[in-house]
């Protein structure tokens, strides 16, 4: 399973404010613990939003609307996040509580995702079938 | 979030993340890898216990830790006299320093000890059947109920491979250690042999309806990527790691919709994993940047990649793939490899020549019943327009392989040979 665990984003990420040298070891040090763990995918972290822009569709079918950021709402934003292979939820839990606080001034706030896998998106009827027969065959076998 | 607060299953969570240092630092303690495992068990029984009455301690791998120690010391304590009568008899006994107590999980140890761990695990001494277990049970953190229904077995035969691997381990005194030199390298191939095991365990059943087992492959290149992390020095635990991030990139595009096998060129290139492939050929570049000749794993991604770099099926490097298959049949020579060479050689220079060195491995004892040898010549007969002879291979193909899956396909391709 896997999991994206989301870091939003505060005025001082926005603002371009670097974090401090503590946050910046204290970040190293745990993503070395998922790397060493094995279950890191993926992480980085993103620019702030005043070099991105949105794209919409307000009109169904219509041409999209593109819109320059900075964006106003930090809270809806993304400041980074990092990807992690996990057995269970609960397993992606205990290393999302793990993070350290990404601010560190009472900001921060991690999101945490669950990514889609093969079996949900697949909506192929048969192949539903036979995943749920391997699965009562599994079951049998206890 | 009352989903999350289920608090054994939140314990089961901490275990998985916390049990394989734990059992390697105990397990240097006390020298015993069983005992070791015993000692972490005690520790969790009682976290089970207390964690849902007093919740969950802020660092509960420490609280482990500190909990299984102390049963280690009054264990250890207890069992002095014994050791000293060892000594009396003049026999190197099993001696514990307490000094080593305050040592363990300290940071830069955990590396060595989980190194340690898995020499122990995967030791020679034991069946490879038993090193997966074993391996799968300390430094996965898998349940005896898990590992059995990733390998489809009963619960009950992994849990006496377990028991009696560890006695093994044990009686034969094995030493908790990082081999050097010559030995070393011996050893750590069987290692990287235990987890490319499980990989291929899960990666393709070898019975039954059932292609790709998740978990199992899931585990292996966890491991693997433990392993590279504390054997950063070693090419080939790079270089396997490549090659089950690579193979790992290609899982939602192996079977159709249908669930029916689909052939790497027909795959659907736009649906591989291409973070995986990434992560691949970045493993790939570490084994190649120690500088050494690239060992088998490290050969065997480098063909990997060469598919995954190619944007389309009729982009493959070919004679690259051809070249780096006679590297690998120089550095592992076997006739499976010599037969992979024959469908890359096919492929860059025409089937004629894959044809011949085919032929040259007919003789060959062990490809007798490899349901791959007469599958790999129908499709080079097919290509030169010798129907009748390849729809021969293709039913003879069918007739070696235990998988339902496949032996469909070459049913299929068999019939598509007419009569």
């Amino acid at each position: 399973m896997r999991f994206m665990m989301v870091v939003k984003a505060t005025k001082d990420s926005e603002a371009g404010v670097m974090p401090t040298q503590e946050l910046v070891e204290a970040m190293t040090r745990y993503n070395e613990e998922l790397s060493k763990a094995g279950v890191l995918v993926a992480a980085d972290g993103l620019h702030p939003s005043s070099d991105a822009i949105r794209i919409s569709y307000p009109e169904p079918g219509g041409k999209p609307k593109v819109i320059d950021g900075p964006f106003a709402e930090t809270k809806e934003i993304i400041a980074g996040f990092t990807m992690i292979e996990v057995k269970s939820r609960e397993e992606a839990i205990e290393w999302a509580l793990r993070m350290p606080d990404p601010h560190g001034f009472g900001e921060g706030e991690i999101e945490l995702r669950q990514i889609f896998d093969f079996a949900e998106i697949t909506a192929d009827p048969e192949l539903q079938a036979r995943e749920n027969a391997i699965r009562e065959q599994l079951g049998r076998d206890k | 979030m009352a989903q999350a607060i289920d608090a054994h299953r939140t314990v089961e969570a901490i275990w998985r993340i916390e049990s394989a240092k734990l059992i390697a630092g105990l397990a240097r303690m006390v020298r015993d890898v069983g005992m070791a495992e015993d000692l972490a068990q005690d520790a969790l029984v009682i976290a089970l216990e207390r964690w849902p009455v007093s919740g969950i301690p802020d660092k509960p791998g420490a609280w482990l830790m500190t909990t299984a120690k102390r049963r280690a010391i009054d264990l250890l304590r207890r069992s002095k006299t014994q050791v000293r009568k060892y000594e009396e008899l003049g026999r190197t006994a099993p001696t514990y320093a307490e000094d080593d107590l305050e040592q363990v999980m300290e940071d830069g140890q955990i590396g060595d000890d989980l190194l340690r761990l898995i020499f122990a695990t995967c030791h020679p001494i034991l069946s490879r059947e038993a090193r997966v277990a074993l391996t799968l049970r300390l430094l996965g953190g898998l349940a005896t109920d898990e590992i059995a229904k990733a390998f489809l077995v009963a619960e009950s035969t992994i849990a006496q491979r377990i028991v009696r691997a560890k006695r093994t381990l044990s009686a034969a005194q094995v030493p908790l250690e990082v081999p050097e030199g010559e030995a070393l390298r011996e050893r750590l191939s069987a290692v990287l042999e235990v987890i490319y095991l499980m990989f291929n365990e899960g990666y393709s059943a070898t019975s039954g309806g059932q292609w790709i087992r998740p978990l199992l492959c899931q585990e292996a290149l966890r491991l693997g990527r433990m392993l590279a992390e504390i054997a950063p020095g070693e090419s080939e635990a790079h270089g396997l790691v490549a090659l089950m991030e690579i193979q790992s990139s290609r899982f939602k595009t192996r079977v159709d919709a249908a669930g029916d096998p689909v052939l790497l060129l027909d795959q659907n290139r736009a649906r591989w994993d291409h973070l995986l492939i990434r992560r691949g050929l970045a493993a790939l570049e570490r084994a190649r940047k120690l500088g050494r000749p690239l060992g088998p794993y490290a050969l065997q991604a480098a063909i990997a990649a060469c598919h995954a770099q190619a944007r389309t099926a009729d982009e493959t490097d070919w004679v690259r793939i051809a070249a780096l298959y006679e590297a690998l049949s120089r550095a592992a020579p076997s006739p499976v490899v010599e037969l992979n060479r024959a469908v890359a050689v096919a492929m860059a220079f025409g089937p004629s020549f894959g044809l011949q060195l085919v032929d040259a491995l007919s003789a060959e004892p062990s490809l007798r019943d490899y349901y791959l040898l007469p599958s790999v010549r129908g499709d080079f007969l097919v290509k030169l327009g010798r129907s009748s002879e390849a729809r021969a291979e293709f039913e003879r193909a069918a007739s070696l392989t235990r998988n339902e899956r496949e032996q469909a396909l070459l049913l299929k391709r068999a019939a598509e040979c007419g009569g």
